[in-house]
């Protein structure tokens, strides 16, 4: 068992667990994630470490509720626990110095983003951070983020703060004045697109997290397989990173609609309860 | 007084009956057929069955005490050897092992070897297992990687060494493929976890979501233990590599049964993973695990269930008994064919595949005749679901983290006779030395590495 030991309400269906899990908090890299199950009747579901601490032997998830087990998960509270946490899964990211990079988060996804820019500052590099959500109180880790950055930019679609419009907006400003050696996207799949669509003119190496649907986690049951260049990759395994130039979005966007209907069923018959 | 030819008939659910349901398919003998069967075996004294059993089992041995009515004994000789019977009794190949060499073939059927030791198997578990005495402990340490058939059976016998044994197991249920891949109608899960108790009485301790590779290195798992045991798998599913196979409604054999049998999906919603299959579905393949999954679609509401095989039923990798009872239950076998892509509808969802008619040219490597297609012979079928069960290749996630291990061209860990690879501590067995095979050769690999661990151990001061 897994207790939680941290809880905080980040915004009205965002949440951030701390979890007890020393051998995971021991290992864990940027940029990888965890698979957990809440009970014995529970689903497995993958989740990118946001922040973790050997010391405390904690490891700490942010996830939107979404479906049946993420709000399930937003209502377990300090001194609940989870029945399995497993990991730290996949490779780590490329943390190297690139000289100036571009950290794009957009919406949930700028939780799993927050260690990999705090590693790439720690390399040495001209770290620009661009953070985007619908609203202002969707943002998350703001001041963490921004305390990391060399620059820092927010993006809202109803502008109520920052600039108005997407993120693609910020980060086209960003590449007509400054050199870009890399771009770093975790967010929607649209976005991961938009962004990979933009810097592909410009040449720019773009990385992506894929957050596909997955089972095991360990490269066993391929239902997190994803298409780049073509060719068939695992996210659990070969991933969650990939170049975002090669990544066949649609594809992706299609694979995480497959069992919609059957997540309806699950929280139609969770709320009956 | 002459032998009966034919085995006796073990009764099973009727086929109409089990296609709506996922407890297991034969019922097994009772007391009365057991001593019967029992008393058809010649008591050979060369025992040429034993040959044919990878783990060893005093064959006529504990027939013999069927024979006699003391199944307590008949359960020790079994248990002397094998600490899953339960598990093997079930799932073993017997026809081409233990029964494969029974003299009885000569005249009609083997002995019922297989059918027999599960039912001692199951009289043992009804009555309450009873561990055997715990050994003089020897101080020494053992990791064994992966807690499916190969990891259980070493763990088992090291446990009954007197050594220390701990279990790292990256899933959250014990037994791997016992657990992941073979389905409740075949392997009632409660079975494995009654066998997995047993090995945890033996002393032996299982932690679960451990990645060995991830969580902890086999570096230092090394450090820590006097040896380690790999056998974590063949879990990497193979693809058919042809277009369309990331389409909605493909899934490799692997994450469906995974969701079905592990993650208990036929009993959605009452567990929350859910599996989505519509009304037709199309296996590619035809091995056991084919098999699994063209008999789980039936029983998950498909109206048609289908194999498709690009050889004959000759060439079929499945036990008879399992394409048999597929035929029963009413899956449709289309021979001949082989896959050539994939369509799916404007919204990237499968709704066909279309393949090719073959004719059997001259053998290939596997000594099989060579499937060669029939130009012009295209033909489309409308599907919602295809499974594609093709084979497995070992798990790579401890190959790719111990670079001093040497890996084979399939992506096999390299060993020995016994499990020794290319490092000294560590010891490999089962399918990821091997390459996808069975459970009863992993049971072996696993029972000869035991031995080789303990000789290690032995040797080193």
């Amino acid at each position: 068992m897994y207790p939680i030991v941290d809880k905080k309400v980040l915004s009205e269906n965002v949440k951030l667990l701390k979890i007890k899990a020393p051998l995971v908090a021991k290992k864990a890299l940027p940029g990888q994630f965890i698979i957990l199950r809440i009970d014995e009747k529970g689903e497995r579901i993958p989740l990118t470490i946001a922040d973790s601490d050997p010391k405390e032997g904690t490891v700490t998830i942010i996830f939107l509720e979404v479906g049946k087990t993420t709000k399930q998960l937003g209502i377990l509270d300090v001194g609940d626990s989870l029945e399995n946490f497993a990991g730290p899964l996949g490779l780590p990211s490329e943390v190297k110095k690139y000289g100036t990079v571009v950290c794009v988060g957009g919406g949930v996804g700028i939780a799993p983003l927050y260690p990999i820019v705090k590693a790439l500052k720690k390399e040495g590099n001209f770290v620009i951070s661009i953070l985007g959500a619908k609203t202002k109180d969707l943002l998350l880790l703001e001041s963490e983020i921004h305390a990391s950055s060399d620059e820092f930019y927010i993006a809202t679609d109803d502008g109520s703060k920052g600039h108005k419009g997407f993120v693609s907006d910020v980060l086209q400003q960003i590449i007509d004045k400054h050199q870009v050696d890399m771009v770093m996207a975790i967010g929607p799949i649209i976005m991961m697109k938009v962004v990979s669509n933009l810097t592909k003119k410009y040449h720019i190496k773009t990385l992506v997290s894929l957050n596909p649907i997955m089972v095991d986690g360990t490269g066993m049951c391929g239902g997190c397989r994803v298409s780049i260049d073509g060719k068939t990759k695992f996210a659990c395994v070969d991933g969650p990173e990939f170049d975002g130039h090669k990544v066949d979005y649609d594809n992706l966007m299609l694979r995480n609609r497959r069992f919609v209907h059957a997540e309806g069923e699950a929280c139609k018959m969770a709320g009956d309860q | 007084m002459s032998v009966r030819k034919t085995k006796h008939e073990m009764p099973e659910q009727p086929p109409q009956e089990r296609i709506k349901n996922f407890k297991e398919v034969p019922y097994g003998y009772s007391k009365e057929i057991a001593i019967e069967e029992a008393k058809r075996c010649l008591q050979c004294k060369n025992k040429p069955c034993m040959k044919g059993c990878p783990v060893e089992i005093d064959i006529p041995g504990f027939i013999n005490f069927i024979a006699q009515g003391d199944f307590e004994k008949a359960a020790e000789v079994i248990k002397a050897k094998n600490n899953l019977p339960a598990i093997s009794g079930r799932v073993c190949p017997y026809e081409s092992q233990c029964e494969g060499e029974c003299t009885l073939r000569k005249i009609g059927e083997p002995v019922g070897i297989g059918r027999l030791e599960r039912f001692i198997a199951d009289f043992e578990r009804e009555k309450g297992k009873k561990p055997p005495k715990k050994p003089i402990s020897t101080g020494k340490k053992i990791a064994v990687v992966g807690s499916g058939p190969a990891g259980l059976t070493c763990a088992g016998d090291l446990a009954r060494m007197g050594h220390s044994v701990t279990v790292f197991e990256a899933l959250h249920d014990p037994g791997g493929v016992l657990m992941y891949g073979i389905p409740e109608f075949r392997l009632p899960k409660a079975i494995v976890k009654s066998e997995v108790e047993y090995i945890k009485s033996l002393g032996v301790e299982i932690n679960y979501d451990v990645v060995v590779g991830k969580s902890i290195t086999v570096q230092e798992l090394m450090d820590e233990f006097d040896a380690v045991f790999i056998g974590t798998g063949a879990g990497l599913p193979n693809w058919l590599n042809i277009p369309g196979e990331n389409l909605d409604g493909v899934y490799s054999a692997n994450e469906f049964l995974t969701r079905v049998n592990m993650m208990k999906a036929y009993r959605f919603p009452e567990y929350d993973t859910p599996v989505k299959i519509g009304k037709i579905v199309v296996t590619f393949g035809a091995g056991n695990v084919a098999m699994d999954c063209a008999r789980t679609s039936l029983r998950l509401g498909a109206e048609k269930s289908y194999i498709l095989y690009r050889r004959t039923e000759a060439e079929m990798p499945a036990r008879a008994e399992e394409i048999e009872h597929a035929r029963q239950e009413g899956v449709v076998f289309k021979l001949l064919t082989a896959p050539i892509r994939f369509i799916g509808d404007e919204k990237g969802i499968l709704k066909e595949v279309e393949y090719l008619k073959m004719e059997l040219g001259e053998p290939d490597d596997s000594g099989r005749r060579r499937p060669v297609p029939i130009p012009g012979s295209e033909e489309k079928l409308a599907i919602d679901t295809a499974l594609v069960a093709i084979g497995q290749s070992p798990n790579p996630l401890i190959p790719q983290t111990m670079k001093d291990l040497k890996i084979g061209k399939h992506g096999n860990i390299i060993t020995d006779e016994d499990g020794q690879t290319s490092v000294q501590k560590i010891f490999a067995g089962g399918d990821i030395a091997t390459g996808a095979a069975t459970v009863i050769l992993a049971m072996g690999a696993g029972k000869r590495a035991a031995r080789a661990i303990d000789a290690f151990l032995k040797k080193k001061p």
